[in-house]
């Protein structure tokens, strides 16, 4: 028996095998979260997400060595990022995408996501701290193409017999976007 | 045809030919040919007063903001005595970027590849921007070097319009209160907080910057005046209602008794180029918000804005959407927010957006503004997404061999233009649907495409023919 599934005790020093499979059974919520995403299954994805889930992806700058800790990115809750929402403005998003007058999507974009590099940086069940790369690639119409790749950090909780993303903040390796608009979940 | 026959032709491509204001029709080739974003670049951007920056991104001495003025890129320093200056940012020596950092604080500008270093510490140097260090300066030039000549190219023209910094590379230009002319009760309101109070504003911290494959004029037209496109474009987004009154509300909040976005909202155009989608009578309420308290807050800062204006005998309409010729556009409501258009090639742009508030905004405030302003513009922004749509995909199928014989249709309320009170301008006969604004744009910028000196620039703004044309209409209706 995995601790995972006894429930709320805090996984203070897990055993080698109970990480292994809690990262599996991590991974494999990823990855089919990911599949919900791009076969566009949104009321199912939206499932996934708590109710107090929320969204950022700060922007980037150039700034200067000593000044990158403090000053690289935006500042989620105060500043201007990408994206720094809570779920009701996600939800707000699947609307417009479900209008069928969204041009920025119509026709529908080929989206993939690929989650790798997944690990667990902090078990404190029912939560779960998680550290991975995404690199999200983007085609529509013919030849416009975007790849959208960094590092995010998801915070997952266990809720039942499955988890929720109740926290997600995404660092894009781009300070200029070179894709022309962000009407994707990246 | 041999390569002289081809360079005299190109030579004689003249911009004004290319647009027929009387008819309302207006060449592709000015969206797509090299050889136009090629004059547009020599002659009208180093001429024109550029939005560079907000006074609020360089704060204290020694705060520097990476810009663009057309091709060139910039610095927007404050120096130690509080002045803001605009410097080249290219290295005299062999022209290397001094800084490639997007923002920043140094009193010296240090070039990675030989070392020259330019300060903007007046106790060190005369004028900010003047070589300070040179390594082997005695050895390699027997200290010969006349420093103050090889200092970096420094902006003459800087102009701060309560924050706004604008600039212009042209000393001959004419004064930035010239230069905008009536149009600055737009600006005005874009500064202004939202109680009246003047230009107690500033940015949030963080520039969108994106790229488009779109020609830049594009955009500027699209906040010139087409609130035309708004019902077919943005109607995926107002169908979620992503506004201040919340779900099932207007986008921009409009109050229900205002009868919409439409209503009274005539355009006014500029014969300086500049355009507003609406009128300084055009008298907008702040929103219905979905939270009472900030309804009673903005309904507060609108009573004490109102009562300010009217003492002070100034209009209280004038928000927006709203282009300064030539790229730089912007909403003075809801949302409040700069875009300028950089132009980087005939069919690429780069988009930059900053968003303004209050400075004295309570924590509340800002943050609602700040969740608005980002759900709302931006390339993640649920309004603004469409619209990266339309101008890449219209500059792609503009392209084409057989596409560039036929040109855009500009005829909306040709020949009924309305008389207005502001000098120099005139107004739309229509709500919606009006393209004077474009029409005097680009007739603005074909003067200034076609490199016409500032005494004629300045002549044929000086008169509004549209005026005249007008009264001789309406006296032969009487």
């Amino acid at each position: 028996m995995t601790a995972t599934q006894e429930g709320t005790t805090e996984m203070t020093s897990p055993t080698p095998m109970e990480r292994m499979a809690l990262h599996y059974e991590i991974s494999d919520f990823l990855f089919r979260e990911a599949d919900l995403l791009d076969e566009r299954r949104y009321t199912e994805w939206l499932d996934l997400l708590a109710d107090d889930y929320q969204y950022s992806v700060p922007m980037r700058m150039n700034v200067k060595y000593d000044d990158v800790a403090r000053l690289e990115q935006t500042r989620e809750g105060a500043e201007v990022c990408w994206f720094d929402e809570p779920k009701d403005t996600v939800e707000m998003r699947v609307t417009q995408l479900e209008t069928g007058v969204h041009w920025a999507e119509e026709p529908v974009s080929r989206v993939s996501h690929l989650v790798t590099n997944i690990r667990l940086d902090e078990i404190s069940l029912p939560e779960v701290e998680v550290s991975c790369r995404f690199l999200v690639y983007r085609n529509r119409v013919a030849d416009e193409t975007d790849f959208l790749v960094g590092r995010r950090r998801d915070r997952l909780r266990r809720v039942g017999d499955d988890w929720q993303v109740c926290r997600r903040t995404l660092l894009l390796d781009q300070s200029v976007l070179l894709a022309k608009n962000l009407s994707i979940f990246v | 045809m041999t390569i002289e026959d081809l360079e005299r032709s190109a030579e004689q491509i003249r911009a004004s030919d290319l647009i027929d204001i009387e008819s309302g029709q207006i060449s592709r080739e000015i969206f797509v040919d090299d050889r136009i974003h090629k004059m547009e670049l020599e002659n009208l951007f180093p001429r024109a007063w550029l939005f560079v920056g907000h006074a609020s991104q360089v704060p204290n001495a020694g705060d520097f903001f990476s810009s663009w003025m057309g091709s060139d890129p910039v610095l927007m320093t404050r120096d130690d005595k509080g002045e803001v200056f605009v410097l080249l940012n290219s290295c005299r020596h062999r022209g290397m970027r001094v800084s490639r950092y997007d923002e920043g604080n140094t009193m010296q500008f240090t070039c990675p590849y030989h070392a020259w270093s330019y300060s903007i510490d007046g106790s060190l140097v005369d004028v900010p921007g003047d070589l300070h260090g040179v390594p082997h300066m005695k050895s390699a030039y027997q200290g010969m070097l006349d420093k103050a000549k090889w200092g970096l190219v420094r902006c003459p023209r800087v102009h701060n319009y309560k924050g706004l910094i604008f600039a212009t590379w042209d000393p001959e230009a004419p004064d930035f209160e010239e230069y905008a002319g009536e149009f600055h009760w737009w600006l005005d309101n874009l500064t202004d907080a939202f109680d009246g109070t003047e230009g107690e504003t500033e940015v949030f911290r963080g520039v969108m910057k994106w790229r488009i494959k779109s020609n830049w004029k594009f955009v500027s037209e699209n906040f010139l005046g087409d609130t035309y496109h708004g019902a077919s474009t943005h109607a995926s987004v107002e169908a979620v209602g992503i506004g201040p009154g919340g779900r099932g509300k207007r986008r921009h909040g409009e109050r229900q008794n205002q009868g919409g976005f439409s209503k009274g909202r005539m355009k006014t155009s500029f014969r300086l180029g500049h355009g507003a989608s609406d009128n300084l009578a055009y008298e907008l309420p702040y929103p219905e918000f979905a939270e009472p308290e900030l309804t009673e807050y903005f309904d507060a800062a609108w009573a004490k804005r109102a009562e300010k204006l009217r003492a002070e005998g100034r209009p209280l309409g004038g928000r927006g959407p709203a282009t300064m010729f030539p790229n730089m556009s912007f909403s003075a409501g809801f949302p409040r927010t700069i875009l300028v258009a950089h132009p980087i090639s005939a069919t690429e742009t780069e988009v930059w957006r900053w968003f303004i508030v209050d400075k004295s905004a309570p924590d509340h405030v800002r943050e609602w503004l700040r969740q608005y302003y980002m759900r709302y513009a931006g390339p993640g922004g649920m309004t603004e997404q469409d619209d990266m749509e339309n101008w890449d995909y219209a500059t792609q199928a503009s392209t084409g061999v057989v596409a560039r014989r036929f040109p855009y249709n500009y005829q909306q309320g040709l020949g009924r233009e309305q008389l207005s009170e502001l000098p120099g301008a005139v107004h739309s006969d229509h709500a919606i649907a009006g393209e004077v604004n474009a029409r005097a744009f680009y007739r603005r910028w074909s003067e200034f495409v076609d490199n016409l000196d500032w005494p004629e620039l300045t002549r044929r703004a000086s008169v509004d023919d549209r005026v005249d044309a007008i009264i001789g209409r309406e006296a032969a209706e009487a």
